[in-house]
C-alpha cells in the first residue's frame, strides 16, 4: 500500500476548492499495475494540481478490501471524494474517457453522457 | 454409468457430485459433474437461485462440502430470508462455517472504463471466500449481470474463460445461474463457457395451470434423462420427479391378495390378484367403482396393510359417510393410522404437481395399497394424452415400489368402456369391468374380469349386489328366457324353488308306493310260505303213511309167505311118514 499527498495552489477550475480522496485497487506489483499507477499519477498532477490524495490498494496484500468497494474488475479507481463516488476501471490509457470519468470535463458536462470515442474531441483544446 | 468406467481413476471417469436435491441425481445418474461447472438457465422465477441454493445447503448438510453463494444480484440477507421459507437456514449454515454469501454489486452508471482491466478482484474475492471454509461448492447466482455492468464484452468473455477455466483447476463444483434469452439457452451465451452440463429450467402455463419443469440439455461424458422432467419447490425445497422408470424392470411378486370381495377373488382363479399390480375398475356412473375401491381397501386394512386413498372427486368424510352405508367404516382404520386420504382435484395445482405432491405423499406414507379413484379425472387438467402419460409415470413409479393399486375410471353411459380406456389398458395388469344393466324397467348391476394377465379367469358375467355388508356377485340366471338379473333374477329363482318343491314331493310319494309295494309282497311271501308249510306237512304225512302201509303189507306178506312154508313141510312129512 502506497499513499500520495500534496497540497499545491490550486489551478484548475473543476476541482479548484475540492480535496481529491482516491482508492486505486490493484493486484500485485505487476507491469499494468504499476503502469496504472504510472498513468493516474500523471494526469492527477496534470490536471488536479497536486490536491489529491491516492491510495493504492493490493488486493493479493488485502483481499478483504475489495468487499467494501464491491470491486471486481482491476485495476479500478474509487474516487471517494468529491462525493459521489464513482468507480473507473481500466489502465487510464484512454486519459480523455478517464477524465470524463473523474468528472473533470470543462463545462460540467453530464458524466453520463460522456461515453465511448466523443470524449476526446471535446477536451483535448 | 457404465461400471468398468466408474473404477477407472477420477482423472479418466467422470466424477459425479450428488446435488442432494431430492431426484435430480436419479435423472442425472448421480449428480452433478464434479470439480466442473454447470449452467442452470430458465426465465424468470423459474427456480435457478433455489436449485443452487439447495445444491449448496444438501452439499453443507449432507455431504459436508461447504459452499459459497456468489449473489450479483440479491443481497445476502434477502436470500437468507427467502429461502428461510423452503426450510434453508442459511444464517445457520454461515455461523457454522459450511457457507459464505457474498453479495457482489457491479452498477453500470456508477462505473466508467478507460482501456484495459480484468476480473482478478472477483477472483481475489473469490478465491477469499472458497479458502475461508474451504469450500467445494460454489454458486454464481447470475453472472451476466457483469455484462449489463461492463461494457467491453471482449473482456469480460475473455474473463468468464478464464474463471471457469480456474473453477475447473481449484476443483470446485459450481452451478451457473443464467437468465434465458429469446433462442439461446442464456442471453448471453453462457453456454460457450459452461459446457459440460447445462440444465433448464422452464415453467410453461397450459391451460391456465403453470407447471414446472426441469430438463438436462447436456451432459458431456454422462448418460442422462434427456426427458423434461416436472419438479416441485415444497416445503423441503426442490423436488424433481423423475416419474418415468427408465426400464421396465420392476419385481414381479408371485404372492396374491384379496381383492376384497370373495366371489371376486374366485372369478381370478380362487387367491385374488398379484400383489404389485394395477388393477382398474371401470364403468359407467353408478356401477359400484367407489365401493368396489373402499371394499379393496377394507380388506387391506383387514390385514394390516397400509393403504393411501387418493380421491379426485369426494371429500374423504362423505366417502366415509357412503361407505359406511355398505357397512365399511373405513374411518376407523384411519384411526389407527392404516388408511390415509388424500382428497384434491387435479385441476387445482395442474397434472404435474398433483402428482409430484401424489407421489410425495406416497413417499411419505409407505403404503402397501394405494386407490385412484377416479382416474378419469386428471382428463379435467390437461388433455388425454398428458393425463395418460402422467398415470403411466405414477404407475410405474407405484409398481417399482411393489405397491398394488386400484384404479377406478368413470366411462359414460353411452360409450364403450374398453374402446374409451384402450390407450390405459396396456398399463394395467388387471381390469374390471363394471356395466349397468337395462332389463324389465330395472336397473342392475353386472361384472366381468375383462382381462387379468397371468391368471386364469372367469369369463361369466356376474351380477354385483351391493348390500348392507359389502359387495357380493351373483351368478346371472341363464334360461329359456334369456338373461335374467335383478329382481327377474329373483322371481326365476322363487319359480325355481317351487319346481324344485314339486319334484322333492312326487319323489317322496314314489318312494312311499315303492315302499307299501315291498310290504304287501313281503306279506304275501309269508302267507304263499305258510301255505307251502302246511301242506309240505300234509304231504309229508301222506308219505309217511304210505311207507308204513307199505311195511305193513309187506310184513303181512312176509307173514302169510311163513304161514304157507310151515304148511308145505307137514304134507311133505306126511306122505313120508305114510
Amino acid at each position: 500500500m502506497r499513499c500520495a499527498r500534496r497540497q499545491r495552489p490550486a489551478t484548475c477550475a473543476a476541482a479548484a476548492d475540492r480535496d481529491w480522496d482516491l482508492r486505486l485497487y490493484v493486484a500485485g506489483q505487476t507491469p499494468r499495475s504499476l503502469a496504472t499507477i504510472a498513468n493516474l499519477k500523471k494526469l492527477c498532477d496534470e490536471h488536479l494540481n497536486q490536491r489529491y490524495r491516492i491510495q493504492v490498494i493490493d488486493l493479493l496484500v488485502n483481499p478483504k478490501l475489495s468487499r467494501d468497494d464491491q470491486i471486481v474488475a482491476i485495476p479500478t479507481l474509487v474516487r471517494k471524494l468529491p462525493v459521489p463516488i464513482r468507480k473507473i476501471i481500466g489502465d487510464f490509457s484512454d486519459t480523455a474517457r478517464t477524465l470524463v470519468g473523474l468528472q473533470l470535463r470543462p463545462g460540467g458536462a453530464s458524466q453520463r453522457g460522456a461515453t465511448r470515442g466523443s470524449a476526446k474531441e471535446g477536451w483535448e483544446s | 454409468m457404465s461400471k468398468p468406467r466408474s473404477r477407472r481413476p477420477p482423472s479418466s471417469s467422470l466424477e459425479k457430485c450428488p446435488s442432494g436435491i431430492r431426484g435430480f441425481d436419479q435423472i442425472t445418474a448421480g449428480g452433478l459433474p464434479r470439480g466442473r461447472p454447470s449452467l442452470v438457465c430458465g426465465g424468470p422465477g423459474t427456480g435457478k437461485t433455489l436449485f443452487g441454493i439447495e445444491f449448496l445447503v444438501r452439499g453443507a448438510i449432507n455431504y459436508g462440502e461447504p459452499g459459497v453463494l456468489i449473489s450479483f444480484e440479491e443481497r445476502p440477507s434477502d436470500l437468507a430470508a427467502n429461502s428461510a421459507s423452503l426450510g434453508f437456514k442459511l444464517d445457520r449454515l454461515v455461523a457454522r462455517k459450511k457457507l459464505v454469501l457474498e453479495q457482489i454489486l457491479v452498477e453500470r452508471a456508477a462505473i466508467v472504463e478507460t482501456g484495459e482491466y480484468n476480473l482478478d478482484g472477483l477472483f481475489i474475492r473469490l478465491a477469499a471466500a472458497i479458502d475461508s471454509v474451504g469450500a467445494k461448492r460454489v454458486l454464481l447466482d447470475t453472472i451476466e449481470v457483469l455484462f449489463g455492468a461492463l461494457a467491453n464484452a471482449g473482456i469480460l468473455r475473455a474473463e468468464l474463460h478464464r474463471l471457469f477455466a480456474w473453477l475447473k483447476d481449484r476443483g470446485i463444483t459450481t452451478v451457473v445461474t443464467g437468465e434465458r434469452g429469446d433462442g439461446s439457452l442464456t442471453r448471453q451465451g453462457l453456454e460457450e463457457y459452461v459446457s459440460d452440463c447445462v440444465i433448464v429450467l422452464d415453467q410453461r402455463v397450459v391451460d391456465q395451470i403453470a407447471t414446472r419443469r426441469i430438463r438436462v440439455v447436456k451432459y458431456r461424458g454422462s448418460l442422462h434423462g434427456t426427458n423434461e422432467y416436472p419438479f416441485l419447490i415444497d416445503s423441503l425445497g426442490f423436488l424433481v420427479l423423475p416419474i418415468t422408470a427408465i426400464a421396465l424392470d420392476y419385481p414381479a411378486a408371485n404372492e396374491f391378495m384379496s381383492t376384497g370381495v370373495a366371489k371376486l377373488d374366485a372369478m381370478l382363479g380362487g387367491k385374488g390378484y398379484f400383489r404389485g399390480s394395477t388393477l382398474m375398475v371401470s364403468g359407467a356412473a353408478g356401477t359400484g367403482k367407489t365401493s368396489m375401491a373402499a371394499q379393496f381397501l377394507d380388506a387391506a386394512c383387514r390385514r394390516s396393510e397400509r393403504c393411501l386413498y387418493f380421491s379426485f372427486e369426494e371429500s374423504p368424510l362423505q366417502l366415509s359417510r357412503n361407505m359406511r352405508s355398505i357397512g365399511l367404516d373405513l374411518q376407523k382404520w384411519v384411526k389407527r393410522g392404516l388408511l390415509q386420504f388424500c382428497a384434491a382435484r387435479p385441476a387445482t395445482f395442474g397434472l404435474e404437481v398433483h402428482i409430484s405432491m401424489m407421489m410425495k405423499m406416497a413417499d411419505d406414507f409407505r403404503p402397501r395399497v394405494v386407490v385412484l379413484d377416479p382416474v378419469s379425472s386428471f382428463e379435467s387438467a390437461g388433455t388425454k394424452l398428458d393425463a395418460l402419460a402422467m398415470l403411466m409415470r405414477l404407475i410405474d413409479r407405484f409398481k417399482s415400489q411393489q405397491i398394488s393399486v386400484m384404479l377406478t375410471s368413470l366411462t359414460g353411459t353411452g360409450e364403450l368402456a374398453e374402446q374409451r380406456s384402450e390407450g390405459i389398458s396396456s398399463l394395467i395388469d388387471g381390469w374390471i369391468l363394471l356395466r349397468n344393466l337395462e332389463h324389465r324397467g330395472e336397473r342392475t348391476r353386472a361384472l366381468y374380469v375383462l382381462k387379468a394377465r397371468g391368471i386364469k379367469h372367469s369369463n361369466q358375467v356376474r351380477e354385483l349386489v351391493i348390500t348392507d355388508h359389502g359387495l357380493d356377485l351373483e351368478q346371472i340366471h341363464v334360461g329359456p328366457e334369456g338373461i335374467l338379473v335383478g329382481s327377474a333374477r329373483h322371481a326365476q329363482q322363487l319359480l325355481d324353488n317351487v319346481a324344485a318343491k314339486t319334484s322333492r314331493d312326487d319323489l317322496k310319494h314314489h318312494r312311499d308306493l315303492l315302499m307299501r309295494k315291498r310290504t304287501a309282497l313281503k306279506a304275501r311271501i309269508a302267507e304263499l310260505e305258510g301255505d307251502f308249510a302246511a301242506e309240505a306237512h300234509d304231504i309229508g304225512q301222506a308219505i309217511e303213511h304210505e311207507i308204513a302201509h307199505q311195511d305193513v303189507l309187506r310184513a303181512n306178506r312176509t307173514t302169510l309167505v311163513a304161514q304157507r312154508e310151515d304148511l308145505k313141510p307137514a304134507q311133505t312129512s306126511t306122505q313120508r311118514g305114510a
